[in-house]
């Protein structure tokens, strides 16, 4: 299991490769689901420059760590990788990477459905926006 | 008791205070640190609440050294 909240631009294919070559549990693998999300250039119709995210250093990273013990223990999967940006970003960069590997994709793709879901609701993370007419702060979270 | 209470995002530029170290000699819930760092001012109904980096309700006890943050709805992902 990993977590890491990084303010460094990262590939999310670069690092699935990279985890997956370290996983000491590989008896058994069959299968890994992944959600990767990427910063989109508008927001409620309006075109986004740039974005901070900002997130509570500590509380952040151990609500992530008991999100992934969760998972762990509810289905039968092998291993976690959850990986989050935080400090300034801009369209297109990756905001976030999680996956779950198992023996066979349906817990696989429920474990790594429940962990971007979780973490999307209740990781405290916020968003802040750079639009053409000025800076806000996302309210909430699109489904 | 001595108590760190903190606020993040769009709640910290509202209440105009990042971190508040406070000394009470009361022993407090998690709404009554709220009412002391800001002057009393209502705990607005969205506001989410955390007690030693564990979610917590506003009834929750607040012990010497603990650390209480207040923040807004979560957007991240």
């Amino acid at each position: 299991m990993r977590v890491e909240v990084t303010s460094n631009e990262f590939s999310p294919w670069e690092q699935l490769q990279a985890y997956e070559k370290t996983l000491i549990a590989r008896h058994g693998l069959g299968a890994v689901a992944t959600f990767v999300g990427t910063m989109r250039d508008y927001n409620e119709g309006e075109r986004v420059q740039a974005m901070f995210l900002e997130h509570y250093p500590g509380m952040t990273e151990k609500y992530l760590h008991s999100l992934s013990e969760t998972a762990l223990q509810r289905w039968d999967i092998l291993d976690t990788l959850i990986i989050h940006r935080v400090g300034e970003m801009q369209p297109g960069d990756t905001i976030v990477l999680v996956a779950a590997w198992a023996g066979h994709r349906a817990p696989a793709f429920e474990a790594c459905r429940f962990l971007i879901e979780e973490l999307k609701f209740k990781a405290p993370f916020w968003k802040r926006e750079t639009r053409n007419y000025g800076v806000r702060w996302v309210e909430k979270n699109t489904i | 008791m001595a108590i760190i209470v903190k606020f993040f995002a769009s709640l910290r530029e509202e209440v105009g205070k990042s971190e508040v170290q406070m000394e009470t000699p009361d022993s407090l819930t998690v709404a009554q640190v709220w009412a002391q760092v800001c002057d009393n001012a209502p705990l607005p109904a969205h506001v989410l609440m955390a007690v030693n980096m564990e979610y917590a309700n506003q009834d929750a006890p607040v012990k010497n050294g603990d650390e209480v943050a207040f923040f807004p709805p979560v957007t991240g992902g």
